[in-house]
């Protein structure tokens, strides 16, 4: 496997000596600032990161001692146009997103229509019946969706995953470009980059939208598990960024169905919370009963229609990668469109034609648990040993509709700093959409995770990737700087 | 049949308690062979009671009160006119579909032994009615005496390893042992009844067949639940339908004595 062939976003297939024409000026810059200079640099942003404490854990380590995630100098460049047809999509899979969920919890006219197999939902533990008839303030399920996307040429963007519970990762978005813009203000010089500063405050839109009722002036709090958990900075990161109150489980209070926060002034009535906890710790009456973290009488309020909740509890159904290889279908089903977006080819090992042809090609495929994150549970066939091969095969005979499998894409590749200068690795991108009752937004940005290993095709943090900043270029003939796409549902 | 319920749910504790959250699942819902005549839910101090179904049909209470706290009474009264119907439910609010109920929860997983304690039970059943027959007598003699008691969490596995259970406990096995046979099955709390006082509602189980629907089995009992039985609540395993799930913050510790009366009215309604 490797990185011959692949489509470089920079420079095309043409190789460093002739970039995509679009991107000269980046080439330019890279050759005029020295390799120990982008270093420095380099250096000098995570620097900044460890001591603001932008760290992670990685999970299934002995020491699980808080990383950074690395950055790369090097930012990976979207054109107007790109972006504008990419927003296009996004948008369009967000609203299916919505719309299945809505269904799914509610009348399920898609199984009654036989488009998904109803097992693939009931035996699903992502299938919360706990809240299940329950509408959420404004019908509004998935705020804040996190659409991973891979690139294998210069039009070809493929969603390898939804992640529509409770997505991160978009501190490192608006860090990775306050970075950029402190240490390589001439890149902004020659580039006219659409901001991504204001997410916080269309987040902000974005919860007092779902407000219950007609509240002009919503009290909305951001929810965490507290200052050990691995994402703790970007929970204190949006709440201070967006003016609200951080708060932990025992701040809160429900009584009589309403969610009440403790303040220095007195008890005041919560009406949004963003949640950054998963939902088996969210309310101990209903989910787990050991759950230390969350708020006993939570799902009474979010029932009795006092409070919204984002994401809503029960949307792990959505971004599940069973129901993955239905969206095609689900985006069909919904919006009455093709997908503009398409989905990765997928195999469900659930069924017997695609589970032979699995097994007679894992090495050349990648194969995933079907409720796994993160990059945990997978086999990526190229790289494994015949050792993990025969493990995998083994455990996908046991328990075949646990997996999926996909073929070996040709990621694209980004100009990043290693030791003897650039040298392109494989990219993923992140970008967030957000969904309020007044319509859905998409941020001009994302997280671009890039593999640091030469060759590997794995980006997650967890496995040794790195983050970039991500530009999306404006159109030269706008006025202004537009700094958000809205689109009514 | 007239069925009278008499049920106190006192909590004691320790030291006194800041403030008590508590989701009842403590009233009846109406269904072909059962109707509920009246129902009250009442708490000796002064707290905030929110009625609302949840997503499995249940009727839930919530329930909240603040302290200082040293005892609380949740008192439930009613009355119920129930009819044979050999087991099967008709009419009830079911908002899932029978598919959900093949689904484990950590109280249901079958473990080691019990999957072939249940193929053994049931070789040579004639259809998936009979099959279930079996197993319900089969549990019921493997654990004759399989008491009202409350609940300590145990799980369905543990309890068969243990070879002592409540009544609680083989609706559990019977539950993890459907599910190994592939038919949907759940937990059902409710009431029996019976003159003695009891120390806990009663537990037992339904299964789904195919063309029939649910139908109730009392494993603890070796029977099929009759005018006798009063449905209360179902889940997916015992904890899902715990008559009384609560938190409290507060230091100290809790007593919880049950008082429970379920006695046959004179005459028909």
């Amino acid at each position: 496997m490797g990185t011959s062939g692949a489509f470089d976003e920079i420079w095309g297939f043409g190789g460093p000596d002739s970039p995509r024409p679009e991107f000269q000026a980046l080439s330019r810059w890279v050759a005029n600032t020295s390799t120990e200079e982008l270093h420095q640099r380099q250096q000098s942003a995570e620097a900044a990161f460890r001591q603001l404490g932008i760290t992670f854990a990685v999970y299934g380590e002995n020491d699980a001692a808080e990383r950074i995630i690395p950055f790369d100098i090097v930012p990976r460049l979207f054109l107007h146009q790109e972006w504008t047809s990419l927003s296009e999509g996004l948008v369009q899979r967000v609203q299916a997103i919505n719309a299945f969920l809505e269904d799914i919890y509610g009348e399920r006219r898609i199984l009654a229509e036989g488009l998904i197999p109803p097992e693939l939902i009931f035996r699903n533990d992502q299938f919360r019946p706990e809240v299940a008839g329950i509408r959420p303030p404004h019908g509004i399920w998935a705020h804040i969706c996190g659409i991973d996307l891979v690139r294998t040429g210069p039009d070809q963007f493929f969603v390898l995953e939804d992640n529509a519970r409770t997505p991160s990762g978009v501190s490192y978005m608006l860090e990775n470009r306050e970075a950029m813009l402190r240490l390589c203000p001439e890149l902004f010089r020659e580039f006219r980059v659409a901001p991504v500063d204001s997410y916080p405050d269309r987040l902000l839109e974005t919860m007092r939208s779902v407000a219950p009722g007609n509240n002009p002036d919503p009290m909305c709090v951001v929810l965490t598990p507290g200052h050990f958990n691995s994402a703790y900075y970007e929970h204190s990161f949006l709440a201070d960024s967006m003016g609200i109150e951080l708060v932990e489980a025992a701040d809160l209070v429900v009584d009589d169905d309403i969610v009440w926060v403790q303040t220095v002034g007195g008890r005041v009535r919560v009406d949004v919370i963003y949640r950054r906890i998963d939902d088996d710790f969210l309310d101990p009456l209903i989910f787990r009963p050991d759950s230390m973290l969350g708020v006993p009488g939570l799902i009474a309020a979010y029932r009795a229609g006092n409070v919204a909740l984002i994401n809503a509890p029960g949307n792990g159904i959505a971004d599940d990668k069973a129901i993955y290889s239905y969206m095609p279908e689900i985006v069909r089903f919904y919006t009455g469109q093709d997908a503009k977006l398409p989905n990765v080819e997928t195999w469900r090992c659930r069924e017997p034609q695609p589970l032979k042809y699995v097994l007679d090609h894992l090495p050349e495929l990648v194969v995933k648990l079907v409720d796994g994150s993160g990059g945990y549970g997978m086999l990526v066939g190229p790289t494994a040993s015949k050792q993990e091969i025969a493990d995998f095969r083994a455990a996908l005979i046991a328990e075949p509709h646990r997996y999926i499998a996909q073929p070996t894409l040709a990621l694209s590749t980004v100009p990043t700093l290693v030791e003897q200068g650039l040298a392109p690795r494989h990219v993923d991108f992140r970008p967030f959409v957000l969904t309020g009752s007044d319509g859905v937004r998409v941020v001009p940005g994302g997280l671009t995770r890039v593999a640091l290993r030469e060759g590997s095709l794995v980006v997650n943090s967890s496995q040794g990737g790195g983050t970039k900043d991500s530009f999306v270029l404006l159109d030269d003939r706008a006025p202004t700087q537009s700094q958000s796409q809205r689109q009514g549902l | 049949m007239r069925i009278a319920i008499d049920h106190h749910s006192r909590y004691r504790f320790s030291k006194p308690q800041d403030r008590i959250v508590q989701m009842l699942r403590l009233t009846p819902g109406d269904t072909r062979d059962q109707t509920v005549v009246n129902w009250m839910v009442s708490v000796d101090c002064d707290a905030r009671l929110r009625d609302a179904t949840d997503g499995f049909g249940n009727a839930v209470t919530m329930l909240y009160a603040d302290g200082p706290l040293a005892a609380i009474d949740v008192h439930v009264t009613g009355e119920v006119l129930t009819t044979d119907a050999d087991g099967v439910i008709h009419e009830a609010a079911e908002p899932l579909p029978a598919l959900l109920y093949l689904r484990t929860t950590a109280r249901t997983a079958p473990g080691t032994d019990l999957p072939g304690f249940a193929s053994d039970s049931v070789s040579g059943a004639r259809d998936p009615l009979d099959t279930l027959h079996r197993l319900n007598c089969a549990l019921h003699a493997r654990f004759p005496c399989a008491p009202d008691a409350p609940d300590t969490g145990t799980s369905a596995a543990a309890a068969f390893v243990a070879g002592k259970a409540t009544s609680r406990d083989v609706a559990q096995m019977f539950i993890a042992a459907a599910r190994s046979l592939q038919i949907p099955a759940r937990y059902v709390s409710g009431y029996r009844s019976d003159s003695v006082a009891q120390s806990a509602p009663h537990a037992w189980a339904e299964a789904h067949v195919y063309g029939l629907g649910w139908i109730g089995f009392d494993p603890a009992a070796g029977l099929i639940p009759d005018e006798r039985y009063v449905r209360v609540a179902i889940g997916l395993d015992a904890a899902g339908a715990a008559a009384i799930a609560g938190t409290r913050i507060g230091y100290g510790l809790e007593q919880l004595d049950v008082d429970l009366h379920v006695e046959q009215m004179p005459g028909d309604a």
